[in-house]
């Protein structure tokens, strides 16, 4: 695929696809540390991996077509939804637009030549690899698919007969690949900014990804330490969580929820950093509230720590516990909405063209404020306890990771489509899938909203026959929302073969990425920029773009 | 909104009405603001943007306003929830046993059974243990539900006020059979829930086996 995409120098440079290095082939991709390359890989993995969680979950509503058995057994069932749930949050939405549009661009956007630790960088990659690949091995030995969830609770992960303990060693290997990066990205927005570009000069995807790197480095170890006892206890029975051997089941949910709960920032603040790069762009205007916008990704990792226990209101808990977590959380959903509204304010009195990427951008902010706003209802005590569990949530969660992490994934391959491979692709085609995922999408996880409150539980293989009705109409959305998603991914691979050829800067955007040629150079610049002005700031649009490099 | 079978659950269809009702405001506000910028603001009709950086006051505006709002959220989510599990006293006690996959119910005087009988007119602690894994027991029709789990004694506190056949469901993932166990509540009136309680016959008195 990608040598189709080289498009030999436009001019008198060799891009980075047609730079010969120590090796050639693929040996050049897998053993390369240029942090394009291991982007890329890193992309061409998760989408992948994407398309396999996908069609796990178009079998899961194929079966809950009609009350009963339809294609599959409870036990194959209860291996999908949870490989669904391993799949996409663990190799899909953490590692998704960090490591992929992160490793492409953060080096890019701050003016720098590569990240502080390129062979750290290629490590990372291959520590995703071996995990991802270690879990689809899990599925062939011992006792088979593991059915506990994605959430592994104790005692059940404990005392399954499925094959439990390879799994969470890949969750566990990919929770190193995640540190890694962080690491490697704070090193980077610390000591390789170019000249002038101070903290407060840095694009607000820069911002995300900073404040994402500090959540990855300090919460991913409290995971690291949980999946090794439940692994201890599943082997040696040492008596952690099991109560059957003294242990306590709800010891290990808050074990869990203390990483997971801002895992899910994990998953959404780099997203957020790529919707304050598009909305300046097709609006050719400055971004409202810069400040507030980076603090409040500062805000929301701080805040996000502190909530996990929203996770637990019904876990037996003590009541003080459950009303100071459900205060917690409502705070927590501040910088959020502040965010909502200082990019809405962008678009006042902008110059608006509403291409691809902004229409997918303007898809987020309808299915994240749905998200968001439901949120409030799953913070509130007494509804939460209601709807716990139930296909609320499952509905709130698919609104705030697909309709939100996913989305403005699909909204930055399309904006960075021309700058990564040095193609266009039918904006017509991309619009009309976009919009078939959107009533899809609707389709499917609204009704979900309705089920839940109607009080149907989540992870049920069977259900009541007064469901079956709403459980049909969610089917036939992912049906549309699938078929989107197959045409707007045909179009990118169509794009890659025959699109015309990309200009340097197709959209008018303003950050560094944007004064370097499609697709980039090795060492990205020729000559290190100098950073004079803010990253959105279009009254220097001119100077910036056309004298800079 | 759907069967209801408290005063408590009522109250917590009115929390959810007050939150939506919010909500949707807040979704109209921010989805019509955008879709007028986009036309308003078209690059065909307005070629040229204003470049502003941003504006303190509708910061702090658009800090302090969701800040009120979202404390009223809490407080009506809190108040009645605090104050349902608070009342604890006097309560008829009855014990919940949860198993892989099915329940059962221990009753004060000795009686055992799978599906659950309670009197109309009083107010009932369900004492919830697991037998094995973690499961929760909830019941859509009174809003509540409280997980269930091995060497825990968590509560709930049910006070119906019609009577009635509602659904128990499991809403904790507990393996293969998770989605069949559903068992009934009846809510009978009182002199029927004397009648059925007193009836103990010797094979209902033996504690049920535990089961795998």
């Amino acid at each position: 695929m990608a040598d189709n995409a080289a498009v030999a120098g436009n001019g008198n440079y060799v891009d980075f696809y047609n730079y010969k290095g120590k090796y050639s082939g693929i040996a050049g991709w897998l053993l390369s540390v240029d942090h394009k390359r291991i982007g890329l890989m890193y992309l061409y993995s998760m989408v992948t991996f994407f398309l396999i969680g996908m069609t796990l979950g178009f079998f899961m509503r194929l079966e809950l077509w009609s009350t009963g058995q339809d294609i599959m057994g409870p036990q194959t069932y209860n291996a999908l939804f949870t490989l669904h749930g391993i799949i996409m949050i663990f190799l899909v939405i953490i590692p998704g637009i960090p490591a992929g549009f992160g490793n492409f661009f953060l080096p890019i956007q701050i003016g720098a030549e590569d990240v502080s630790f390129p062979k750290l960088n290629l490590t990372s990659w291959y520590l995703y690899t071996i995990g991802g690949l270690m879990a689809v091995v899990s599925l062939f030995v011992g006792g088979g698919p593991i059915d506990t969830g994605w959430t592994f609770y104790a005692p059940y992960s404990i005392r399954t007969g499925t094959e439990v303990i390879l799994p969470l060693l890949a969750a566990f290997i990919l929770g190193f690949s995640s540190i890694l990066t962080g690491l490697n990205f704070v090193t980077t927005v610390h000591r390789l900014r170019a000249p002038g570009m101070s903290f407060f000069k840095m694009p607000l995807f820069v911002w995300s990804l900073y404040s994402t790197a500090w959540i990855q480095i300090i919460g991913t170890p409290v995971i690291g330490i949980t999946i090794i006892l439940v692994m201890l206890e599943r082997a040696f029975g040492i008596g952690v969580f099991d109560p059957a051997l003294g242990g306590d089941p709800i010891l290990f949910q808050h074990l869990f929820w203390i990483y997971s709960h801002p895992a899910v920032y994990i998953m959404i603040l780099p997203a957020m950093g790529v919707v304050s790069e598009i909305i300046p762009t097709f609006c050719r205007k400055t971004i409202f509230g810069y400040g507030a916008i980076a603090m409040s990704s500062l805000a929301i990792a701080f805040v996000g720590t502190l909530v996990w226990g929203h996770h637990m209101f019904t876990s037996g808990m003590s009541d003080e516990a459950r009303w100071i977590y459900s205060f917690l959380t409502f705070i927590v959903a501040l910088p959020s909405g502040v965010k909502i509204f200082n990019w809405v304010a962008t678009m006042h009195k902008a110059s608006i063209k509403p291409e691809t990427p902004f229409l997918f951008v303007m898809a987020f902010i309808f299915l994240f404020s749905i998200g968001g706003l439901t949120g409030l209802v799953l913070g509130s005590l007494a509804t939460d306890v209601h709807l716990h569990d139930t296909y609320f949530v499952v509905a709130h969660f698919h609104y705030v990771m697909f309709g939100g992490t996913i989305f403005i994934f699909f909204a930055g391959l399309h904006y960075w489509f021309p700058k990564m491979f040095g193609r266009m692709y039918n904006s017509k085609i991309a619009n009309t899938a976009l919009a078939l995922m959107v009533v899809g999408f609707n389709m499917l996880y609204f009704t979900f909203f309705i089920l839940g409150y109607l009080g149907m539980p989540r992870r049920y293989y069977d259900y009541l026959p007064e469901f079956q009705d709403l459980h049909r109409f969610a089917t036939v959305g992912s049906w549309v929302m699938i078929l989107g998603i197959i045409i707007m991914i045909v179009n990118l691979i169509v794009a890659l073969r025959k699109g015309d050829k990309a200009p340097a800067n197709p959209w008018g955007g303003m950050t560094l990425e944007w004064t370097v040629p499609s697709p980039p150079p090795l060492t990205n610049f020729t000559k290190i920029p100098t950073v004079k002005y803010g990253p959105y700031e279009y009254e220097h649009y001119e100077e910036v773009v056309n004298n800079e490099h | 909104m759907f069967n209801s079978a408290s005063n408590y659950a009522d109250s917590v269809d009115l929390v959810m009405l007050i939150i939506v009702g919010i909500s949707i405001v807040l979704l109209l506000g921010i989805t019509i603001a955008m879709i007028y910028f986009v036309f308003r603001y078209n690059r065909k009709k307005h070629p040229v943007a204003e470049q502003i950086h941003g504006n303190v006051l509708l910061e702090i505006i658009w800090i302090v306003v969701p800040t009120i709002i979202v404390i009223v959220m809490f407080w009506y989510g809190f108040e009645g929830y605090q104050k349902l599990r608070a009342d604890v006293d006097n309560a008829y006690e009855v014990k919940v046993f949860a198993f892989m996959w099915g329940w059962n119910f221990e009753y004060p005087n000795g009686k055992t059974s799978d599906t659950l009988y309670l009197p109309l007119s009083k107010k009932t602690k369900l004492i919830l243990t697991s037998r094995d894994v973690n499961h929760s027991f909830y019941v859509p029709a009174f809003r509540l539900k409280e997980d269930v789990i091995g060497g825990k004694n968590h509560f709930m506190i049910l006070t119906p006020k019609t009577t009635g056949v509602y659904d128990i469901a499991c809403a904790e993932y507990c393996g293969l059979n998770h989605s069949k166990m559903y068992t009934k509540l009846h809510i009978v009136e009182d002199h029927q829930f004397d009648q059925w309680v007193s009836k103990v016959d010797a094979t209902q008195t033996k504690p049920v086996e535990e089961k795998k």
